[in-house]
């Protein structure tokens, strides 16, 4: 039997055939970047490469490195595999890499979600022998509501703090969640105001032409009560700062996957929890194995050893993804949706 | 339901007690009797008779879902909700009605009249008429545990402010063994002669913890100090020549505690008493170790040899009814010098005895008795103010608890595990170990007592550090030493250590250890001998 095309190292997911590695977190030679976030987009390595779409933020938050990009879809031989990369919805430029090796295929599906979040490409299905999938909220409790119906109550939140005077501060992370809130907000009810973290993020995202609405930029010398009614999106962790005191009487909330569970919203300790998460939910998960087609299947980051035991009662030939790998490595954007 | 769950949202998403209290008052001013009524039964703690069980509600919950019933299982300790699990995992609903609360209730309450299987087509259509909200509160509704942050007290300040009535009066009127099931919310809250229930306790009052120094609290001579034992606190009723005991938490436990019957024999009808109930050491004259009165707790009937070998007995502290009068505002002084005339009378083996004074003419006497409170068995002081009515609930002002330093010991964290509900994507959950020779040596778990941020840190550490996994728990380096606080501890062969620590918590994080600066376990006997 041939070598599989993709293994895994101390180092991360590596390919044998091309001499590459998929989000590495320990330095190497060249990595193949699937989005952005922290935890995926590590500095350090000699050469990356990632989509279009992706590079500017990824140029943003490492500096200068050696970056190469692709565009999704287009094919590229590296040693011996055919490399590509395709839409993965999770946050704009994100994708899913697919490496095919004397023709056996692998897709590592870095984050993604299924629903169209009217800003991030839509994620593409991939037929594939082995599929190596996130699986953060792999849990049939993890449902997501209907995007409108989260639409109309965080609207109607907003709506209702400003008659009364309060302003609305969301927490957010900022790269991918805050600019999906932004597209879910209606503008007629109020300014939105952004912390300093999420505006460079929209900065370099309309430069690429993302469509964002106007957003004013919280600077220091900015007053709460010159903008009556404002809806402020800020990284979770300024909500727990006197940052948010110069806003006066203001009704806080998160939005994240992990809303869905009552204990964790009230760990918040915030006014209220919007269910919103940029990964998949228990029936999507589902729905995009079967659609692979893959035997293999691997599981990384959440809920790792209910998950693979689940597919493997339903017939799949399913891993975790070795631990001392690397790989259970808290998901940084999910963990800041968790904890910080 | 929808009123119903529009309320508990209101009350759910906020911390300030005033915007429940408002909430629940709207909603009281607004709902219908019967809604109303079982409003203040299940916030006081009480629901419909259960007609299904949990494993069966689980089983129905995964069929309709189609899950493995294992899945279901193991997703519930990280919802840390069964109730909320089984809501989260069923499909959406096909369609929706809004009944009222006691709609549903008595829904509930019919399943008694049929068969398992109509019982499971009536809850699968409840499910499917129901919103996740919905759905959460009538899986409530089945399995108890309705806590959802209002406090009886709370529930009782709304309802004085929806119906102008006096808080206290409510408070007492909703004591005792009132059932929703058998009166209506105008006999319970409006009709005159509601105060007739003979067997209706009063409501408890409760002490604060007392954080500033003693001399705070002015001058010594204005204070009544006693021992706060380490037992249950329970209320004895003596009227119409019946007698009831009464926990804190409004449970009746007088066929629990067959041997105070004999309190009847000395004290007059019309006689309350609020007291310990301790498991007590006649020869020694004290109580014995809250393990051993543990053997009587949640047992209904007790057998001859437990009987003899855990005797319960009344340490009183106060009188809040004599000869039929409601003592409750006259001053502590006089409320106990009856108290101690009636106990004065008692034989030596009467079930009560009031509890000794601590004589004591400055603070600093005070503390060091209070320092040998281990030697009584007892866990603290309490501090009463001489001139200080009886109050209702836990009030800042008269009364004091000053507890005991907890006993402390430096442990290393050797496993970890993930929390549940609230903590779900945390850990939370580690087992200490102390040195013996070269071997750590688990002897504790404990899962509180550090603040969320150092939650986080440990959690980021725990991930990068595991060496072994078994199931859900994970071994970790050996790197990280906790002081680790408790109450009590007692020698057990079921653990490795021979030892069990009672209400262990992590009280600081000692950055400042290395892990060969950890306790032993010699360290742990010597505590054992010493508080065992
Ligand atoms: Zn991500
Ligand atoms: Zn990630």
């Amino acid at each position: 039997m041939a070598d599989p095309a993709l293994t895994f190292t101390e180092r991360g997911i590596y390919c044998p055939a091309g001499d590459f590695f998929i989000d590495p977190w320990r330095p190497v030679d060249r990595a193949l970047i699937t989005h952005g976030h922290a935890d995926h987009a590590r500095p350090g390595h000699r050469r990356y490469l990632a989509t279009e779409g992706a590079a500017p933020v990824i140029r943003h938050r490492l500096g200068e490195i050696a970056l190469d990009t692709i565009r999704y879809g287009e094919v590229r031989r590296i040693g011996s595999a055919d490399v590509s990369f395709h839409p993965a919805g999770h946050i704009p430029g994100s994708a899913q890499i697919r490496v095919e090796v004397s023709g056996e295929v692998w897709v590592v599906s870095g984050d993604y979600k299924r629903v169209d979040d009217g800003l991030s490409e839509p994620f593409e299905p991939l037929r594939c022998h082995a599929f190596i999938t996130e699986c953060t909220f792999g849990l049939p409790v993890f449902r997501w509501p209907e995007e409108a119906e989260v639409r109309a109550e965080l609207n109607a939140w907003w709506a209702a703090n400003a008659a009364a005077g309060r302003a609305s501060i969301l927490g957010a992370y900022s790269l991918g969640k805050a600019q999906r809130l932004l597209r879910m907000l209606d503008p007629d009810i109020g300014p939105i105001l952004t912390h300093g973290a999420v505006e460079a993020t929209n900065e370099v995202l309309r430069a690429q032409g993302y469509d964002l609405p106007d957003t004013l930029h919280v600077t220091p010398d900015l007053k709460g009560k010159d903008h009556p009614g404002a809806l402020v999106i800020a990284p979770p962790s300024a909500l727990a700062q006197p940052w948010g005191r110069r806003f006066g009487a203001a009704s806080t909330a998160f939005a994240s996957g992990w809303m869905r569970l009552r204990g964790v919203r009230r760990r918040r300790a915030a006014d209220r929890g919007f269910v919103v998460s940029d990964h998949v939910d228990w029936p999507d998960l589902m729905r995009t194995i079967r659609e692979t087609d893959a035997e293999k299947i691997f599981v990384t980051h959440g809920y790792t050893d209910i998950f693979a035991r689940h597919l493997t009662s339903e017939g799949w030939d399913a891993q975790v993804v070795p631990t001392e790998f690397g790989s259970d490595e808290d998901d940084s954007e999910a963990l800041a949706e968790a904890t910080s | 339901m929808k009123a119903f769950a529009d309320l508990f949202t209101a009350v759910d998403q906020t911390t300030k007690t005033t915007a429940k209290t408002k909430a629940l008052a709207d909603y009281f001013k607004n709902a219908d009797d019967a809604d109303k009524l079982w409003t203040i039964a299940l916030f006081s703690g009480r629901r419909p008779k259960r007609a299904v069980n949990t494993t069966q509600l689980r089983e129905w919950a995964a069929e309709r879902a189609s899950l493995p019933l294992w899945l279901v299982e193991e997703s519930y300790p990280i919802v840390g909700d069964l109730a909320e699990t089984i809501a989260l995992i069923l499909p959406p609903a096909e369609q929706h009605s809004d009944e009222p609360l006691s709609f549903w209730i008595n829904a509930l309450r019919a399943l008694h009249d049929v068969d398992i299987d109509t019982r499971k087509q009536r809850i699968l259509d409840a499910w499917n008429r129901q919103d996740d909200t919905e759905r959460f509160l009538f899986n409530k509704l089945i399995t108890g545990g309705f806590r959802i942050g209002v406090s009886r007290k709370l529930m009782t300040r709304a309802l004085a402010q929806a119906t102008g009535q006096d808080e206290a009066v409510l408070a007492h009127r909703l004591m005792g063994g009132w059932k929703p099931e058998t009166t209506s919310y105008h006999a319970l809250i409006e009709a005159e002669d509601a105060a007739a229930d003979q067997s209706r306790p009063y409501p408890f009052y409760l002490a604060y913890q007392l954080d500033d120094p003693p001399e705070s609290l002015g001058d010594p001579k204005d204070w009544l100090a006693e021992w706060k034992w380490d037992g249950i606190r329970g209320q004895l009723l003596i009227r119409g020549s019946d007698h009831h005991v009464w926990s804190r938490g409004e449970e009746l436990m007088t066929d629990r505690f067959p041997e105070l019957a004999r309190a009847r024999d000395f004290l007059a009808d019309g006689t309350v008493i609020d007291a310990e109930i301790v498991a007590w050491d006649a020869e020694a004259e004290q109580p014995m170790p809250f393990n051993t009165l543990q053997q009587r707790i949640g047992r209904k009937t007790v057998p001859k040899k437990l009987l003899k070998e855990a005797p319960v007995i009344l340490l009183a502290y106060d009188l809040l009814e004599h000869a039929g009068r409601d003592m409750r505002d006259t001053p502590l002084q006089e409320r106990r010098a009856t108290l101690e005339n009636l106990a004065e009378n008692l034989p030596k083996d009467a079930p009560i005895r009031p509890s000794p004074r601590i004589a004591f003419d400055s603070w600093d006497s005070l503390a060091s008795q209070r320092a040998t409170a281990r030697d009584f068995r007892a866990e603290g002081v309490m501090l009463k103010r001489l001139d200080s009515p009886y109050l209702s609930g836990r009030k800042k002002g008269d009364w004091w608890k000053w507890k005991l330093d907890p006993l402390t010991i430096d442990a290393v964290m050797i496993y970890a595990q993930q929390g549940h509900g609230r903590r779900a994507n945390l850990f939370t959950d580690f087992t200490f170990a102390v040195w013996q020779g070269n071997d750590l040596v688990p002897f504790t778990k404990a899962y509180s007592g550090l603040t969320d941020e150092e939650f986080n840190r440990i959690t980021h550490w725990v991930r990068r550090n595991t060496q072994q996994r078994f199931g859900p728990v994970r071994q970790v380096t050996p790197k990280h030493v906790f002081e680790i606080a408790f109450e009590g501890i007692h020698a057990s062969p079921r653990h490795k250590s021979g030892v069990a620590l009672r209400f262990p918590r992590m009280s600081r994080w000692r950055h400042d250890k290395q892990v060969q600066d950890a306790n032993t376990l010699d360290d742990l006997k010597q505590l054992l001998d010493a508080y065992g």
